[in-house]
This record gives structure tokens, sequence and C-alpha cells, in this order.
């Protein structure tokens, strides 16, 4: 039919939701059968533009139901709710090497959706819709309190759930590329736990000082955290992805400061000289860097640097020391750093100390090393510079997409699962 | 760690949950009281998903971790635009699982009772120590109401202790997208709300009643679902005597509404409350210039007198103000001033003309008007004129005048100025709380098929539901 079909009614439900929540595209009022593309459009705080898209065909209602109905095509297919956001991809003429993250997380991510007649894969921009509407995705939710701490020469924010607490803590730690990114602190706040986001690389101390911080750092960051009116002392975890996992396990294992109730560990490894501060890990790492491999692409493959994972005692931390459940998350696609074969060590290790019963592992298939919170856009790769590099590679991080943003829904519903269990 | 530190740090929190000074050194106290004695014990999870939605949708309240068959108190709180505190709460008892889910779960006294997913806001009532005659009504739709959801432990003196826990969510009379535009053009004044989105859109003239000024809300609310909507400004609160109005001037804001570049022209329809009805009711029977697509008037009646002119109206009032009556609080009864006019056949519209679907929303308890009568008269002359497969009507027991959006609470009486003799007495709208709330959400969703039906064109016979 070519008649231009009007009075498309197009609802998303909630119209603004927190990121981590499901939403429920509802088009109505079309002809029975009619062909039509949903499309997502995301403007990106550097300006660039990210879309995804399903193709769909109405039910004898004259209804498209994105939670119920299979896409037929598009950047995502079958019954996928969240399709639309997980599979945001680069328009088309982008740049290489793009990443999704949101910095500011005091206002909503706001993606566009619309209703377009027809299968259509290319040239959105250029037609008008037969409907769109906005939707908000926040990484706070009301009331949760943003706070910059600059104390103990720290640089971090808190973010305090509302209500009088007190409240169980963490401290969220992000990987080599250094800066202080909020949004997953945030989340947890939103979750009702106080959390403090920590920048460790690139804090203002190091900036002016020129060195690295040590260990006093973070037993900082733990005592603030602890001696916080509306923060439950004896309840303080640690979350750390990928570099923040070496930090993570290091205080869980050796530090007499900090006392965690659980830890959480994505895409990371055990593999550092135990005895090692921030800048020697890090330069434990780089000395390696001669194992650096490249995809077909070009693309920078680091997971070799701390294989074969050493036997030597003296390069790993003693995970049978700890204390506290641990809950490790890992990609077995993950091609920047031995997640997996880390793990699976770390369980060995356990086994023989008789502590693995404090931990639990999540291993998925063709997930890639950046786990993120659900729906975040996948990056197979992106352009990256760690701290103590001097220019910007292509990282091939791993994954593909679809089972991607699987093991990101699910290893975030078990995580806060894990967290609740552990600290409320 | 002193005091002043933790109030330091607890003031922005508990601002919102102790609006006393005391209460709030109390909160704190019981806070760091808490931490160090409670290093065992399960803290409580509340959760309200979604904690950011419009004003018609529903949420689910959750609370988990509790001890098991524990009893506990869930309490919303309202700040509200006059300052004034709304509030509600449920006492509730925990699963075995420690779990309260208000959705499915008994209420066993508060404000409301039973299994009332959304009885935290449609029971809210000024706190304790209020002014009298209070109604809840959102001016600035631009940003959202704020409610506090929190839990205490306890039923009977659950005040007494800070809450166990607290979440702030956030009402919105407009979605994301939605676009608000001040009208003042062809001298009629108003604001313009357009959905997101390319268009064409059906459109809306909304038009509240006697208490006159800009209300806003309910056509924010429309836009977000889909509808261009005019909320229409008519008089100012008091003036309707000497309101210069013209039945033109409603044609002209229809006008407005129908010849804006993003609304489809045969797709225009009218909604009224209360005087807003009559003036609606007017333009469709009598207007030679408009043709409303639909009309939904609630509370509604059918008379304006011959020269159909605001002034008009209250001129009838006038007239038969000696038949207002008070209860025993002195609030004003109306509807027998109502009843007295209906008996003159020239005040009366005549509805056999009418040629659009029209939808009438009214309550048999209304004290205001004899909305109910005046439908049955309405259902008479549009059954003689063979017109009565245009009328729907619904009518809802024990239900007042002010039928408003769900869940907003009930006003069983509030402040009003009367226009003729500028008093300000209560007026009694009518009423009980719960199935008056059960018809505002009842009729809301009715009053939404409705239009949807009538102003969305449905592609085919098939795809009509």
């Amino acid at each position: 039919m070519d008649r231009k079909q009007c009075c498309v009614k197009l609802s998303v439900q909630p119209s603004r939701g927190l990121m981590d929540e499901k939403f429920i595209v509802l088009v109505q009022n079309v002809w029975p059968g009619f062909q039509l593309t949903v499309h997502a459009l995301h403007q990106c705080e550097d300006g660039h533009s990210w879309e995804a898209f399903g193709h769909y065909a109405a039910d004898a209602t004259g209804t498209v139901n994105v939670s119920e109905d299979p896409s037929l095509g598009g950047t995502y297919s079958g019954v996928e709710p969240m399709g639309l956001l997980w599979s945001l991809r680069p328009v088309p003429g982008s740049k290489p090497g793009l990443r999704m993250r949101k910095m500011n997380v005091q206002t909503p991510m706001e993606v566009t959706i619309s209703v377009y007649q027809g299968h259509q894969t290319e040239g959105f921009v250029d037609q008008v819709p037969l409907a769109g509407v906005l939707v908000e995705r926040w990484y706070m939710a009301p009331g949760v309190r943003r706070i910059p701490i600059t104390e103990g020469g720290l640089t971090a924010t808190l973010f305090l759930p509302p209500g009088p607490g007190p409240f169980p803590g963490l401290l969220d730690l992000w990987g080599g590329g250094g800066k202080l990114v909020e949004y997953r602190a945030s989340l947890l706040a939103s979750h009702g736990i106080a959390s403090l986001a920590l920048d460790y690389l690139t804090p203002k101390i190091t900036i002016e000082t020129r060195k690295m911080v040590g260990i006093e750092y973070f037993e900082t960051a733990y005592r603030v955290l602890q001696q916080h009116p509306q923060v439950f002392s004896s309840r303080i975890a640690m979350l750390g992805l990928s570099f923040g996992t070496s930090i993570t396990l290091k205080m869980a294992a050796y530090s007499e400061v900090v006392k965690l109730r659980c830890a959480v560990c994505v895409s990371g490894s055990h593999v550092q000289p135990v005895d090692g501060s921030v800048e020697q890990i890090l330069g434990y790492f780089h000395k390696n860097s001669g194992k650096t491999r490249f995809s077909d692409e070009n693309e920078a493959i680091w997971r070799d640097l701390l294989l074969p994972i050493p036997t030597d005692s003296s390069l790993k931390v003693d995970v049978g020391r700890l204390q506290c459940p641990l809950l490790l998350v890992v990609g077995e696609d993950d091609q920047n750093w031995p997640a997996y074969e880390s793990a699976m060590d770390m369980k060995e290790m356990m086994e023989r100390a008789g502590n693995s019963h404090l931990l639990t592992i999540l291993s998925y298939p063709n997930a890639g090393h950046l786990i993120e919170p659900p729906y975040t856009p996948h990056a197979r790769s992106s352009f990256f510079r760690t701290v103590n590099a001097r220019e910007k590679m292509m990282a091939l991080w791993g994954g593909e997409t679809v089972a991607h943003s699987r093991a990101q829904e699910d290893a975030w519903r078990k995580t806060l699962v894990f967290l609740r269990e552990n600290l409320f | 760690m002193s005091l002043e530190r933790c109030l330091s740090f607890s003031r922005a929190t508990l601002r919102s949950v102790c609006f006393t000074k005391q209460h709030l050194q109390r909160c704190v106290h019981i806070c760091v009281r808490r931490s160090s004695t409670m290093s065992q014990a399960a803290l409580p999870i509340l959760s309200v998903f979604p904690s950011r939605a419009l004003v018609d949708e529903k949420f689910k309240v959750l609370v988990e971790n509790l001890p098991p068959g524990c009893p506990v108190t869930i309490h919303s709180l309202h700040h509200s635009e006059d300052q004034d505190y709304w509030e509600a709460y449920g006492h509730y008892i925990s699963d075995d699982r420690g779990k309260v889910s208000v959705s499915d779960d008994l209420s066993f006294g508060g404000t409301y009772t039973g299994k009332e997913p959304m009885g935290l806001l449609w029971s809210m009532r000024p706190v304790l120590g209020s002014r009298k005659g209070l109604r809840l009504r959102k001016m600035n739709v631009c940003t959202p109401m704020l409610m506090d959801i929190s839990v205490y432990s306890r039923h009977d003196g659950f005040r007494d202790q800070a809450p166990l826990a607290s979440v702030l969510i956030e009402r919105w009379y407009m979605a994301p997208g939605v676009r608000r535009i001040d009208i003042r053009e062809r001298g009629v004044r108003g604001t313009l709300f357009i959905p997101p989105g390319p268009g064409p859109f059906p459109g809306l003239l909304d038009m509240w009643g006697g208490g006159g000024g800009l209300l806003e809300y309910r056509s924010a609310l429309l836009a977000s679902h889909g509808y261009v909507s005019l909320a229409l400004e008519y008089f100012s609160p008091g003036q309707l005597q000497t309101a210069d109005l013209e039945f033109n001037y409603f044609e002209t804001a229809f006008n407005i509404v129908k010849d804006h570049p993003q609304v489809m022209p045969h797709r225009v329809g009218i909604f009224g409350l209360s005087l807003g009805s009559i003036v609606t009711m007017a333009l469709a029977v009598e207007s030679r210039i408009v043709r409303p697509r639909c009309c939904v008037c609630i509370s509604g009646n059918h008379c304006f007198p011959p020269g159909r002119t605001l002034a008009g109206i209250t001129g009838e009032v006038d007239m038969n103000y000696d038949k207002v009556r008070v209860d025993e609080n002195n609030y004003h009864i109306w509807r027998d001033v109502g009843l007295a006019i209906m008996k003159e056949p020239s005040s009366k519209l005549d509805m056999g003309k009418i040629n659009c679907p029209i939808l009438l929303v009214n309550g048999h308890d209304d004290q205001n008007w004899p909305t109910v009568e005046s439908a049955e008269d309405i259902a008479e002359m549009m059954r003689a004129a063979g017109k009565e497969h245009l009328l729907t009507r619904l009518e809802y027991p024990d239900t007042g005048h002010l039928i408003e959006p769900p869940f907003s609470p009930h006003f069983r009486a509030t402040n009003f100025i009367v226009n003729l003799t500028k008093e300000k007495v209560i007026m009694l709208w009518g009423g009980q709380t719960k199935p008056h709330s059960d018809a505002q959400e009842d009729s809301w969703r009715r009053i939404l098929t409705f239009l949807q039906q009538h102003l969305y064109c449905s592609p085919s016979p098939k795809a009509r539901l």
C-alpha cells in the first residue's frame, strides 16, 4: 500500500526511565499487516549521532508491540524489547572507533523514537516519520544527590540515595583510561547504595604533581565513605572494571584499612606484582607490551600481555586470603584482558586455600571486555589511550553484539542481587 | 563526629521528610545510632517503579528485606506550590519473605484500605493543621510534582520515628518533547501544548469552569497523549460578570487550534468541565463557524440563556441565588439553583441540533450542579431528534463535581470566590473519596478511548477494537 498512513499512535512507557529499566514501545492505529520501521536516534554529548532500527509488520489489530513482536531485520532481529537501545551504532559517515559514554549524569540521555513507513535501512534523516516521541533515560533517580568530593586530596564524586539512610557504601573504579566516570555510581545510588566514583589515574593531585597515587589514596576514599554520617560503615563494597579490578583485588586481599563486605570485579585479572604501587603495576603491563597482537583491522589486542597466568606467587594477588564474597564477571571473548583465564586461576587458588565458597564467577560466551550497565551500546573496538601511553590506538575489546548485550543485562541484574544480598 | 557535621550532611536529605528542625535533629540522631547498633540487621529496601511517570500512569511500590509479618506504614508526602503539605498512608504487614507490595497487598488502615495500588496518591489530603478548603492544582506544568514515598515501622504512632527508607518520585503532566506555547493572538488568551513528532495531530479546545484563570494541566496531559491542546483562559477568577466575552471568543479559540499547521483541521474536538461544558455544548449546537469533531463534557449542563453570554449565565444564577443551600458545615450547595434554571425551557440549548459525538461524564453526588438531571434531559432531547447514537453517558455513584485526571486527590469541598458577591465561601462539590477516585480513573481511560476513536482515524473497520 502506497497511501501514506496517517494518525499513527506511538507511545513509549515509561517515557522517562532509568538506564537499566525496560520500556514498552507500542505502535497503534496502522493498517493490519502494515510494514514499518521503528527507529531510535540519539545525539551523544560529543555531538555524534547514533541510531538503531527494527523492521516490523503490524498484526491484525494494526498494532506493533516491540516487547512482544519480532523484528524482521534492522540493527537487531527477533523479539528484543530493548534492541532499540543496545543495538545503537554511529550513523553512516561517522568517525570510526566511537564509544558512547554519558559524562554528565545530571541530565538524561534523550532518544527520539520514530516510526517510518516500510522497511527502511538508511536515509532516515531525509524523511518525515509517521510519528515520533522523545524518551528520557536517566542515570540518576529523583532525589539522588551528587556531591563532589575533594577532601583528603581525592578527585571523586559521591552519589547518595534519597532518604535518611544509613546506606551501604560502594567504591566504584573504572579502568586504564582514567578520568572521573560517574554513571555507574549514580545508577547504583539509584538502587540505594551510597556510591563513590573515584578518579585514581588522572586525579587533580596527579595532574599537579605528575605523580601517580599510592595505596593510601584508596584507603582515604574508603575512610571518607566510611565516616559519612549516612553510610553504614561496616557495609562497604568495592566494584572495579578492568584495571579497577587490579586495585579492588589488591585492597580486598592486602589492605589493613579497607575491610570490604564484598567485592565485584568485572573484566579484570589478579595478575600484578603483589608489592607494586599503582605506577609499578602499570609498568609491569607496559613491560609486556611486546606481546601486543593486531587484528586484521589493525586493532590492538592486549590480552596476551598477562598470559600465561604466572605460577610465581609474587605476580598475582593471593585471593586465598580473601574473607569476603567475590563476584567475578568475565567475557569469554575479552580481547583486552585475559579475564576468563584469570578467573579460572583465581578459582583454583581459592579452592586450594579453602575459601572458594566466597567465589561466584559469571562467565559469558561471546561477550567482550566492556561489560557496562544494561542497554549500553556494545563497542567491539574503539579509540583508546591508557594514561601512560603517548597516543590513542584502536583497541579491540571483543564480543559479539547480541551475546554481549545479553551478558550486560544479565550481569547487571546478578550484580545488583549480589550487592543486595551482601550489603542490605 | 559532631552533630553539626551530621546536620549539615543530612539537612538536604531530610528537608522533605522532616519539616521541623526538631524532627530533623531526631532523624539524624536515630540515623547515627542505627548505624552502630544495626550491624547485623537487614536494611529495608523501598522502590517505586517508575520513579518518573506521567500523572495518569500507575506505579508499583515495593518494600523488601523487612522481617516477616512486620507491621509497617507506607506514607506519601507532597509539598505543593501553595506551600501546603498533602499526605496519604496505608498500614501493611509484610509477608513471610519480608515483602510488602502495595499493588498486591491490602492496607489495613490509614487514608485508604484494601488493595489500592494508587491509594498513596488519590487519598492524599492536607496534613493536620492545614488551612481549610484546599485544592491541589499544579500551575507550573513544566516541572513535575515531587512526592516522598516512605516506609515507617509500626502502624500506630508511626510518625514518632524517622522512616526506615524513603524515595522521591516525579509525577509529570508533560511528556518529554511536548512543547508549551503562550497564545496571545486574535484577542484570545491561552496556552497551546503540542505533542512531540512531526504531526499532523488532532486538536482539542480545553476549558475549565467557573473558577476562572488559566489551568494548563489537563491540556498538557492531553498533548502527552497526542493531541494539540489549547488551554483557554476566558475570565479571571471572580470576574465572570464583567468578562467581556462573546460567543465569538470561543469560536476564535477553536479556530486557532484548527488553523495550526500541525493540526488536522477536520479533527478538532472540544473538552469542557462545568462552565466549560456549557460553552462546549453551545459551540457544538449553535455555532455556525465551528464544527467540532466530538465533545467531552464533564460535570456540565446545557443551560445557556438566550443571548449566549457568560454574563447571562451569572445573571440566571443571580436570579435564583435564593436557592443556594448550606450544609451543617456552612458549605455552599448550588444544585438547587441549577434545578430551578433547568425548569426554564428557553434557558436550555436545543441538544437535538447536535451533529457530533458527545461524551457526558457526571457524578451522582454532584452537589454543585444537577448534572445527572441535565444529562437525562439532554438524552431526551437527543432521542427525540433521532440523535441518541451520538450520545455516550458515564455516570458514577458517590462521585462529585470535580472529576479530575486520575489519581488526583478528591476535593469534596474547597474555597471558591462567588462571582456575584465576591464572597469567599467553601463550595461543596460532593463525592466520597474512594468512589470518586474510581470514577476519575475509569472516566479518564474512557475519555482517552473516546477521543482516540473519534479524533485518530481508524484505517479499516477491522482495526477498530
